[in-house]
């Protein structure tokens, strides 16, 4: 599962990354700042509408969560971007640095800075399967199962949404040339409110799968630094580099810790993804799906 | 503008008239403490109600007239449990309002930053149950004071227990113990001790890094899937407690033979994980959530019923509310021991501090005076025993609450002593210390 949450993550580095150029790090604080709007909204609305239906109030601060992410997205335009259009990708860079700071700090002041509960009902308890074959059998997380799931429909539906509508094409022509772009009509400001709300609300199922696993706290946001690798591999402007990215670092990760580990006293979890994004670096720096950059001299 | 200028002088004599006024002519006496808490970041939701306890404390005892008419007066400094910015704001605060009296930095990463600096500074570093383990030896930790526990004797501790769980530690002979450890100084404090029990009673012990957040488990709990251990213990912080019960609950690891430290063992732990952490156990440093003591009464009573508390309400009494309160009043009591020695009613320094801390002797009957009858054991303190007390005991979380489990247990002596001597006298000789003897202590 951890994979599928990496490519979720990394989904919303390369939609912006595709449509504007800019290299968002504030990925990791919106999905902190989606995940406690919902875990909070879902936990005050009942008590505000003194109802008990939890699916009602999920759906509710779901809907609420959503706007508050539009609004986030509208904000950053507005307050950010727009002085920055035409701009160094390190300066954007820089400017989605401080946006991640500003996320985060607002995040805690409004919402606290408590472990809060995701509650959308999702099994916990694992299923064991084929015990009776081998020893140990099969573990199968019907949490991880689902949240799958959910996440692969994501993805289907951006993809409908990148290749088969207008909007969609927008964002591709921006991304390609901002000044050619604007030069045949295409408004830069909106199509950076919508991607920027495209990107929201990826955070926002990235962060309540997670919370709904772990709990919803700041440390959601230290897992954009973990998507980082898998856009390096997967390559910034592929979306399903970042699907297949995510997969193999979730997986190259667990089995490293399980098998490497206990030769190197353990831990090597959290530092493998960077040393395999590295090597891809070294070997092949456009990643496995990302375009090759031909310089003319 | 002359008008202007008028104006801007009146008023800044007005206020310097009441500055005046206002002083009375004999200030009262106040003692320092610098409040290294982290109210923000991954580590928040364990540290917020430690800060608030430790805070609603000192606040109490002004409430109550000080100690001998000395007010305490802090001032919180943000370390976010990293030992950079924890180093930076002693540095910052040490000087301040007269003096530090004493510092406790939360975070055992930050404590061995401070080893070195205290003794320099001549600033007493309080670590209730957590630091080095080997600063029980007064006589070469002259300046650290791990008050009530240490890392080695949890650990010891709670190999007693399940040695009694088994019926006797003779039969932990062949059994292994994963140990699932913070990757940090803290996480691996245990390690030794765990290492010498398991020289001792024939176990295994299996030792499972988690890199810092710690919301990275699932190849540990894999790891503990496949080889399958007798028990887990648990020393983890902040958001890893909880997805190390989260994760034994998805891999099916049982919760009841899972064991945390006492930093694994409060409400942000377990509450959102609620019924999927039932039967867990962790220790518990004396005190367990104490919502019924007299102390938790007093201050709801005269602070946050008067709204001059710290945090929510509903936070009063629970585990690490609870630690921070005895955190804050084990200082407090070592300013009433050292104001015995060196003038009553007068503020103190760092140094006097230190013999405070070193003379502490707080009884039954001092104890239930303090509202904490119950809560916890005598403390006494020497020159060359900076622990003062070894008793622990078992709670376990019902899916609701916390409820002990288990009588007291004592840290063996015979097993800590040894280590605590050998790794206390290793260091000395790197650093060049020369041990204090009890002729010294006299001064």
């Amino acid at each position: 599962m951890s994979g599928m949450l990496y490519s979720l993550v990394a989904l919303g580095f390369v939609l912006i990354f595709k449509a504007s150029g800019v290299f968002n790090f504030a990925q990791g604080a919106m999905v902190l700042f989606a995940a406690l709007a919902m875990a909070r909204f879902s936990e005050w609305i009942p008590d505000w509408l003194g109802m008990e239906n939890l699916f009602v109030a999920n759906l509710l601060a779901f809907a609420v969560s959503v706007v508050i992410m539009f609004v986030v997205a509208w904000l950053i335009e507005r307050l950010a971007l727009r002085y920055l259009v035409n701009q160094d990708g390190a300066t954007l860079l820089m400017a989605t640095l401080g946006i991640a700071y500003v996320l985060d700090g607002i995040g805690q002041t409004i919402f606290g800075s408590d472990i809060y509960k995701i509650d959308v009902g999702m099994p916990k308890e694992p299923v064991m399967m084929l015990e009776s074959v081998f020893e140990g059998g099969i573990l199968i997380n019907k949490e991880d199962f689902i949240a799958a799931l959910i996440a692969a429909l994501l993805v289907i539906s951006l993809s409908i949404f990148f290749q088969k509508t207008a909007t969609g094409r927008a964002l591709r022509a921006v991304a390609d040339d901002h000044q050619a772009a604007q030069s045949i009509g295409i408004p830069l400001d909106r199509i950076w409110v919508i991607v920027w709300c495209v990107a929201g609300i990826t955070a926002l199922v990235a962060g309540i799968i997670w919370g709904s696993k772990l709990g919803v706290q700041f440390s959601l946001s230290t897992i954009a630094l973990r998507a980082l690798p898998v856009v390096i591999l997967g390559g910034l402007t592929s979306v399903p580099g970042a699907i297949i990215g995510g997969l193999i670092i979730g997986v190259g990760e667990k089995l490293s810790e399980v098998f490497l580990g206990p030769y190197v006293g353990g831990g090597i979890e959290i530092w493998f993804a960077y040393m395999l994004a590295l090597v891809f670096l070294l070997f092949r720096p456009q990643g496995l799906f990302g375009e090759k950059i031909i310089d003319r001299v | 503008m002359k008008l202007r200028k008028l104006a801007i002088a009146a008023s800044l004599a007005a206020v310097g008239l009441s500055a005046v006024f206002t002083t009375p002519a004999f200030a009262a006496e106040e003692q320092f403490f610098p409040v290294l808490a982290y109210r923000t970041g991954a580590y928040a939701p364990n540290g917020t109600p430690w800060a608030n306890g430790f805070v609603d404390y000192m606040k109490l005892t002004n409430v109550r007239g000080g100690v001998n008419g000395v007010k305490m007066i802090w001032e919180e400094c943000e370390t976010g449990y990293a030992t950079d910015r924890g180093v930076e704001c002693y540095e910052r605060l040490k000087g301040k309002h007269g003096g530090a009296t004493a510092v406790q930095p939360l975070s055992t990463g930050i404590t061995f930053a401070l080893t070195e600096k205290a003794p320099v500074d001549k600033i007493p570093v309080i670590t209730a149950g957590y630091g080095r383990s080997e600063s029980q030896n007064g006589a070469v930790f002259g300046w650290n004071f791990p008050l009530v526990g240490t890392y080695w004797m949890g650990a010891d501790v709670l190999v007693q227990h399940i040695g009694k769980k088994e019926g006797g530690l003779d039969k932990l002979k062949g059994k292994k113990i994963a140990l699932v450890y913070h990757d940090s100084p803290y996480g691996k404090e245990p390690i030794a001790l765990l290492q010498e029990r398991a020289k001792m009673h024939g176990f295994d012990v299996q030792l499972l890094p988690v890199a810092h957040p710690g919301v990275e488990q699932k190849a540990t709990w894999l790891q503990i899937r496949q080889s399958k251990p007798d028990y887990v213990f648990l020393w983890g912080w902040g958001v890893m407690n909880s997805t190390s019960i989260k994760e034994a609950q998805a891999t099916g690891y049982p919760r009841e033979k899972m064991y945390g430290v006492w930093w694994s063992g409060a409400e942000p732990d377990v509450k959102d994980v609620g019924d999927g952490a039932k039967g867990y156990n962790a220790l518990a440093m004396q005190h367990g959530a104490e919502p019924n003591s007299k102390v938790v009464k007093e201050i709801l009573e005269k602070l946050h019923a008067k709204g001059q508390g710290t945090g929510p309400k509903e936070e009063v009494g629970q585990v690490l509310y609870m630690r921070g309160l005895i955190s804050s009043m084990l200082q407090v009591e070592a300013v009433r021991v050292a104001q015995s020695r060196y003038g009553k009613g007068k503020r103190i320094t760092g140094e006097q501090m230190r013999w405070g801390l070193e003379n502490l002797n707080l009884d039954q009957k001092a104890l239930d005076g303090m509202g904490l009858a119950g809560v916890m054991r005598p403390v006494q303190t020497s020159c060359l025993d900076h622990m003062g007390s070894a008793w622990a005991r078992i709670h376990t979380w019902d899916g609701k609450k916390w409820n002990f489990t288990s009588d007291w247990y004592q840290g063996d002596e015979k097993v800590l002593r040894p280590l605590v001597m050998l790794t206390s006298a290793k260091y000395a000789e790197e650093k060049k210390i020369k041990p204090r003897t009890p002729e010294d202590c006299k001064k």
